[in-house]
């Protein structure tokens, strides 16, 4: 390590003032702060001096999102593990079944057949992670590859530094998105979502958006068909569909004779499956454990706030309860009861890793209240009384975000007009 | 009662003037800098549309559209259709309401008149205020929808422009690029905005 700090301090001067690759500094500065700690130190004495510093905390939520990058991993696999052997029974000629799935499953599926995988066998461990990592990490490396690229364009320009905070968002992003998602689009939306929603406004701590949902509500309403239904959640292995609780429960609208048992039932699907994790679903997002995992780490080392987890649990749960309660015989939706809500889709994800974000939520206490209940409420309406989406949490989120100013703006007039009340008496 | 909060409802969400519409954009990208300000006008939007939109729906109805004018009793009034005096009629509304309004601010509420400055009889011109009107008398709405209509119009925009409104004031500590500084980045945050209120589309009542 001696020979890097070594070798490190030796190049510096090149990206001081006057050197010849002066304008690459934010490059150099963020490699440098990546690997060790800034050496920069406050000299004033009015200062807090806490070992807490933005780096710190930005590893810490990628650190409590880890739970849900394995399951990313893992569930990834596993659905696209027992749609192969599914597709492989029915068939009647297994030779022939096998080399048309590899066939199907392109690139992936020879690299998988090369390593002596046997799709027949069924979900195994091993090959669920390795054949999960095949969906995760192309996207995830590209995620990180152009984000980055914009990070540093924007850094070098503006001469800003490369801020850590573009970790989490390149960490959340590829969590929200379909396994078969293409690649181009991807790219396409964290260009988006890193310059429009974040580097517009001056990089990180500035902008008023998510810039991971910004991005993925995007690749939402840019190519739909690639981003919601029942084809996109597993492998793109042919006539294999992997429909949601939310997908069915909202294209079963209409139809009065459809109840909410009949769908859990031919989706094969208890709400034991849905908290573990395994059910079909954008990458990250289908375990609830994993999340609580997550929720726990961001609430005992002080990083989310639980007001705003608490808020948007008494959001959704309250309004679930209420709906659930209404008969309704042309909405199927008003059926599902309200821990099914919070088990499927998104809802947990948002919950405890986007909305919290500090900077696009709101900053009182009290007013973290409210923007959790906000998001929480709109979440179920979107799912429940909304018919053209299936799933609510991402454009709820945002629609706190955009509220949550004014929402810090009246709590604090308040907070003003108390005080000067107060004061007067 | 639901038909009334169905349409209540759909005008501040679904089909926001604003955000879902984009309409009355001058004043709402000009007068957005500072919560308290943009609060008051929306207030004054609210209160207009309120008053606006329901007059011109008796005007509509009882002179301009066509056979409106049955209840002269004259055989010849009741064949006219006056439609194509419709826009200068609803803007003639529109004004006298403006002008009214401004006279009422400036003798009880100075404060507030003195912030809204030139934007206040802008008003007058504002395309969100003529658009409620024109959306009114398009759906053929019956007085009391109209009045629903315009106050839940009203309340939509003021509810974009009060969010709007914080959004910059937060935005006081960006860094925004010299060339997008004011309103170039300003209908960036709009477009963003109407992203998230894309939430509503689709919903039907």
């Amino acid at each position: 390590m001696k020979f890097l700090r070594k070798k490190l301090d030796q190049i510096e001067p090149l990206f001081l003032e006057g050197g010849r690759l002066q304008r690459l500094y934010p490059v150099y500065e963020a490699i440098d702060t990546f690997l060790y700690t800034p050496g920069k130190v406050t000299r004033g004495a009015s200062h807090v001096r806490d070992g807490m510093d933005l780096k710190r905390m930005m590893i810490f939520v990628v650190i409590a999102l880890a739970p849900c990058i394995f399951m990313a991993l893992w569930n990834t696999g596993y659905q696209a593990n027992r749609a192969a052997a599914s597709v492989i029974a029915d068939s009647p000629d297994t030779a022939d079944a096998v080399r048309t799935l590899i066939e199907e499953l392109g690139w992936r599926g020879s690299l998988l057949q090369a390593l002596g995988w046997n799709p027949a066998a069924g979900p195994q461990f091993l090959w669920n992670l390795l054949h999960g990592a095949l969906y995760f990490v192309p996207v995830f490396l590209v995620t990180n590859l152009v984000g980055g690229l914009w990070e540093m364009i924007f850094a070098c320009v503006r001469g800003h530094d490369i801020n850590e905070g573009f970790l989490v968002t390149g960490m959340l992003f590829p969590l929200t998105l379909p396994p078969t998602i293409p690649l181009w689009q991807v790219a396409l939306g964290i260009s988006f979502g890193v310059v429009i929603g974040k580097e517009v406004f001056g990089g990180t701590g500035r902008n008023f958006l998510n810039p991971a949902l910004t991005a993925r509500a995007f690749l939402y309403f840019a190519y739909p068909a690639q981003i919601i239904g029942d084809r996109v959640w597993t492998a793109s292995v042919d006539a294999w569909t992997s429909p949601t609780l939310l997908t069915t429960m909202g294209s079963v609208r209409h139809i009065t004779d459809t109840t909410y048992a009949d769908v859990l039932s031919s989706l094969n699907l208890t709400a034991q499956d849905a908290f573990m994790g395994w059910i079909p679903g954008s990458m990250g997002e289908t375990s609830t454990l994993a999340c609580l995992l997550g929720a726990v780490f961001l609430i005992v080392t002080g990083i989310g706030s639980w007001r705003i987890m608490a808020g948007v649990l008494v959001g959704a749960v309250g309004l679930a309860t209420i709906l659930h309660g209404i008969p309704s015989d042309t909405n199927a939706v008003f059926q599902i009861p309200p821990h099914m809500h919070l088990l499927t889709g998104g809802l947990a994800f948002g919950l405890v890793f986007m909305a919290t974000d500090p900077v696009s939520a709101a900053m009182t206490d009290t007013g973290r209240w409210i923007y959790g209940i906000l998001i929480g409420a709109m979440t179920i309406v979107i799912r429940v009384i909304n018919p053209a989406f299936p799933e609510g949490i991402m454009l709820a989120i945002l629609f706190g975000n955009v509220f949550a100013p004014v929402i810090d703006w009246v709590v604090k007039e308040q907070n003003i007009r108390r005080r000067a009340l107060r004061n007067a008496a | 009662m639901e038909h009334y909060l169905s349409i209540f409802v759909k005008a501040v969400f679904i089909e926001n003037l604003a955000l879902a519409f984009f309409l009355g954009m001058c004043t709402f990208l000009a007068v957005s800098k500072n919560v308290r300000t943009a609060f008051g006008l929306g207030i004054a939007v609210v209160v207009i549309q309120t008053i606006t939109v329901p007059v011109n729906n008796l005007i509509y109805q009882y002179l301009l559209a066509p056979g409106a004018l049955q209840w002269t009793g004259s055989e010849l009034l009741a064949e006219q259709d006056l439609t194509f005096v419709g826009l200068i009629s609803y803007i003639g509304v529109i004004a006298a309401m403006v002008q009214i309004l401004e006279m009422t601010l400036d003798r009880f509420f100075p404060p507030l008149y003195n912030a809204l400055g030139i934007f206040l009889p802008l008003i007058t011109v504002n395309c969100a205020i003529l658009g409620g009107t024109l959306i009114m008398v398009e759906r053929g709405m019956t007085f009391d929808d109209s009045l629903v209509f315009g106050f839940g119009s009203g309340v939509g925009w003021a509810m974009a422009i009060v969010a709007l409104a914080g959004i910059r004031e937060k935005m006081k500590y960006s860094d925004v690029p010299d060339g997008l500084r004011g309103l170039g980045i300003t209908f960036i945050v709009v477009g963003l905005m109407s992203l998230a209120f894309q939430a509503f589309s689709g919903i039907k009542l």
